[in-house]
């Protein structure tokens, strides 16, 4: 039984590996696919880190901020370039908000006189 | 502009881990902690490289003073300006001149500290290593360029003696740098990294080396090192200008003042976990105990700095000191290993050189 009385325990991104115990053949190619994902490619294991960083903020899953906020820092990106990965992911998150306005606004018009 | 130090030495603090015996009782789980982990040593054995065995010394390294201009947060010489008995003099430079001459496989003499420029022989040893035709590396905190007007014209006297320079920059971020070396640290070095380049250091052609050591600025494990390199090249041109050869991604070893840093911020254990989750035995081969010998300022040897650091002297008690140096016996010794030796096989490896596998 878990002692935890969080849902989110800090300790538990250790055990991320430990998700195959219940279904072996998925978990694997997961990993194996996520490993894959994150090497160096046409886009730099950098670039890659910083990417997920942002997405990280937008899903706001606090495990993910956790590990990639590390992983930057380990891949030689700086703060600036992390907090600048952080505002284009709260800016599409504004932008997709925002965009909607047009809907609303066609609603408005089509409701006027 | 003057550097705030951040601190002081562990020694002039009499902190309990100035104590080497207590840092080894820390790192076996004895002190401190009672985090234990597998031993290193059963690690080698498990590989079939035990006693791990020299390969023949290459690199003869000199620590020549535990004084420094900075008093660097992470430093495993506990090194700082509070360090001022602990430098190396005439009559012991002498003698390692005597063997560097002697013994034909050393063919580099890597020059480390503290702040190796400022022991008053410094010139003078460089000088006479180049004379045998050995390559000469000063591992050089680029601040010290700019400390003093006596340190100015440094860039011209390593120039005109073909002297590799190997330097630290952590990180091209001045809150990061600032934050693990002393305010004020970045700009220095900035201006120093300006001053090299000006007398034709990391120039293509010029056939002056100019390489750059990375380490992290936390308890967390350094990237690969050629995109690091990428990186650091493309943000040092574009923002200041400035070029070097290589990039050394070295990586922090659980010792001394880094050792206090873990142990104080509570990532003593994650740390040692992540060294050991990354253990790579294919480095373990490559090591740089196994070409290199590390000469302490009181002219004792060491399988590498580190164990310097810690008081390990090599196993060969009728050869341990440059007063008694024997290559026969010393390229027959075994390395002493210890728990702190998890920083140099993690990953793709760790040494003065950087990444080794
Ligand atoms: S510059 Fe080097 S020797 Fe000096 S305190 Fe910093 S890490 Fe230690
Ligand atoms: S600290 Fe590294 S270089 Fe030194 S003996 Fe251990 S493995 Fe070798």
């Amino acid at each position: 039984m878990s002692n935890s009385t969080n849902y989110f325990n800090p300790e538990d991104l250790k055990k991320f590996g430990n998700i195959t115990a219940f279904q072996e053949a998925m978990g694997k190619k997961f990993f194996d696919w996520y490993g894959e994902v994150f090497k160096e490619g046409a886009l730099t294991a950098r670039e890659k880190s910083l990417i997920a960083l942002a997405v990280a903020h937008t899903v706001q899953c606090p495990y993910c901020i956790d590990a990639y906020s590390t992983d930057c820092l380990a891949k030689g990106a700086d703060e600036e370039q992390m907090m600048e990965a952080v505002h284009v992911a709260a800016a599409i998150k504004g932008g997709a908000t925002l965009v909607y306005g047009v809907q609303m606004m066609n609603h408005v018009k089509d409701q006027s006189m | 502009m003057a550097i705030k130090q951040i601190g002081k030495s562990l020694k002039a603090r009499e902190n309990q881990l100035s104590n080497t015996f207590y840092q080894l009782q820390v790192l076996n789980g004895k002190e401190a902690t009672e985090s234990k982990f597998p031993s290193f040593t059963e690690k080698v054995k498990a590989i079939g490289l035990f006693p791990l065995k020299p390969s023949g010394i290459e690199i003869f390294q000199l620590n020549i003073g535990k004084l420094c201009n900075q008093t660097c947060a992470h430093c495993h010489v506990d090194a700082g300006p509070d360090r001022k008995e602990e430098n190396m003099g005439k009559k012991e430079l002498e003698q390692c001149l005597e063997i560097i001459a002697a013994v034909p496989s050393i063919h580099t003499v890597d020059i480390t500290g503290g702040a190796p420029e400022m022991n008053p022989h410094f010139r003078w040893f460089v000088q006479e290593c180049r004379k045998l035709n050995k390559k000469v590396i000063d591992r050089c905190n680029l601040t010290i360029i700019v400390a003093n007007p006596k340190f100015n014209d440094l860039p011209q006297f390593l120039a005109e003696h073909k002297v590799e320079v190997v330097s630290s920059l952590p990180a091209i971020s001045k809150l990061r740098t600032d934050s693990q070396r002393g305010d004020g640290v970045f700009e220095d070095s900035i201006k120093a990294l300006q001053m090299l380049n000006e007398v034709g250091y990391g120039k293509d052609d010029s056939g002056l080396i100019l390489n750059l050591v990375h380490n992290p600025q936390g308890a967390y494990l350094p990237g690969g090192q050629a995109e690091l390199e990428a990186e650091f090249k493309r943000q040092l041109k574009r923002k200041f200008n400035i070029v070097f050869n290589n990039l050394f991604a070295i990586t922090n070893l659980p010792i001394s003042r880094f050792l206090e840093y873990l142990l104080a911020s509570g990532n003593y254990e994650s740390y040692m976990e992540k060294l050991l989750e990354a253990y790579n035995p294919s480095t373990v081969k490559s090591l740089m105990c196994r070409n290199t010998i590390s000469v302490s300022w009181d002219g004792y040897l060491y399988d590498c700095d580190f164990n310097q650091m810690l008081d390990l002297k090599v196993a060969t008690k009728s050869s341990n000191h440059i007063s008694n140096f024997d290559i026969e016996q010393l390229n027959k010794r075994d390395i002493i290993l210890n728990q702190h030796c998890y920083g140099c096989t993690a990953g793709a490896g760790s040494s003065c050189g950087g990444e080794i596998s």
